[in-house]
């Protein structure tokens, strides 16, 4: 099964390099949200409080932006049913799981060197709590997305349908990794931050397991 | 018919109870309630505000019953009664909203200031409304059927983060916050018995009219259906 999902995860990478349509419209997108945020603030100092949450703002529309093709794809070019025969609903979505992993590691570290250098307020001081929040909060963000996208592909492809039906899912994350991210800027030390990690953690196990169990409904539709 | 009266009974008690049972420094006699400082009078929006938001979770969890079972049984009254459960969640949900910012502008002076609680219902809100927006955007019935349960599964996971942990670990204004020392946290019920034993009897009666309601609604649906069957 693991080798399998490794396949399809080659594939996608693979059809993606082939066009980069989707890297380059992201990484075009970052650089519009990120440059329209920094139009707006113009020549104010903003608070570090202010510029975690622009941060996973700028995280959470680009991952919207972005993390539905994996399943938007397949239904657009009517290899739905090649998938079906070829490989059972664990491995498409373990698949899937990996290519979005890897596309929100990739636009996400592009972000984090974006407001390294140009947010005054971007300033860890606590990098090893920065680290762990940065990959929980990613694999989460990576997981809900993944689920919800396979729906979306499902119910049409609603392109506006994404965001609306993610943003409740994810806000547990959401709100605690931007918690997460104001104690890295004020160097709270780790054990102090142990509870918020404990809810990061817990989310991505939860919303791991509940997702694999569900898939199969979705798939089958 | 009992339950009906009993619910008449206990609604009598509870609105006549809540809002005329004079709140007093040292309660003596057993209608009166304790003095909780930091609320006041205005403690006594937990007979009505409370249950509406507990009947939310309620609608919540049933929701994800029925979507459960209709996963498993294919069968679409399952999904008419998950259906029903959420429209009388979401009413639930907004008047657990409205009353308690009401209750905000007169205990914290804005109707709106991102308490965690109010942050969580605000995103209950939220799952409602991405609910009936995903129901709308599906022609076919089983495959609306089956992704609404999906979904309504998947929030429900969401839920106790909402409900139980951020409020519980992050500082806010609500009582029962993490750094409320005056009048929470609510679990341990800085109540005295009388105002416990009301507190309880109006969620027992909430949840009686929820059921009802929640019965009338989803066998009006299943009738209508019948009836377009037939002609």
């Amino acid at each position: 099964m693991i080798s399998k999902s490794y396949n399809l995860c080659i594939k996608d990478i693979k059809s993606e390099l082939r066009t980069r349509y989707a890297i380059n419209a992201l990484v075009m997108f970052i650089l519009v949200a990120i440059s329209v945020i920094l139009f707006s603030i113009g020549n104010e100092k903003i608070q570090p409080e202010l510029t975690a949450g622009l941060y996973w703002v700028v995280i959470f529309f680009s991952a919207m932006s972005g993390l539905s093709r994996a399943f938007v794809s397949e239904e657009e070019k009517g290899t739905t049913l090649t998938l079906h025969l070829i490989a059972t609903p664990d491995t498409i979505f373990s698949g899937k799981l990996f290519f979005n992993l890897i596309l929100t590691f990739f636009i996400n570290i592009i972000i984090t060197l974006l407001y390294a250098a140009f947010f005054e307020g971007f300033v860890v001081n606590n990098f090893i709590l920065f680290l762990v929040t940065f990959i929980f909060g990613n694999i989460g963000l990576a997981i809900s997305s993944t689920i919800i996208a396979s729906i979306i592909a499902k119910a049409g492809s609603k392109g506006t349908l994404y965001p609306v039906l993610s943003f409740p899912i994810l806000l547990p994350l959401i709100l605690t990794c931007v918690q997460l991210t104001i104690f890295c800027f004020d160097g709270t030390s780790f054990d102090n931050a142990l509870y918020e990690m404990a809810i990061v953690v817990s989310y991505d196990i939860i919303m791991v397991t509940i997702s694999y169990l569900l898939f199969d409904f979705i798939w089958k539709e | 018919m009992y339950w009906k009266i009993l619910l008449f009974v206990l609604m009598t008690f509870v609105s006549i109870a809540g809002i005329a049972f004079p709140i007093v420094e040292k309660p003596s006699v057993w209608y009166e309630f304790p003095f909780i400082p930091g609320l006041g009078e205005n403690a006594k929006i937990i007979f009505f505000h409370v249950p509406t938001a507990w009947l939310t979770v309620i609608a919540f969890l049933m929701s994800c019953i029925y979507g459960f079972k209709y996963l498993k049984s294919k069968n679409l009254n399952d999904d008419v009664k998950a259906y029903v459960a959420n429209q009388l969640g979401i009413i639930f949900c907004i008047l657990a909203t409205v009353t308690g910012a009401v209750w905000a502008k007169f205990a914290w002076g804005a109707f709106w200031s991102w308490d965690p609680r109010q942050t969580s219902i605000f995103a209950l809100l939220l799952i409602y409304g991405a609910w009936f927006a995903l129901r709308s955007s599906i022609e076919s019935e089983e495959k609306r059927a089956t992704l609404s349960s999906v979904y309504s599964i998947i929030a429900f996971v969401t839920v106790p983060f909402f409900i139980f942990i951020m409020p519980r670990i992050m500082t806010g204004l609500h009582p029962g916050s993490a750094d409320d020392e005056t009048s929470g946290p609510i679990v341990n019920f800085k109540m005295n018995e009388n105002m416990l034993l009301i507190f309880f009897i109006s969620l027992i009666a909430f949840t009686i009219l929820y059921f009802w309601m929640w019965n009338i609604g989803y066998k009006s649906i299943l009738l209508k259906e019948k009836i377009q069957k037939n002609f």
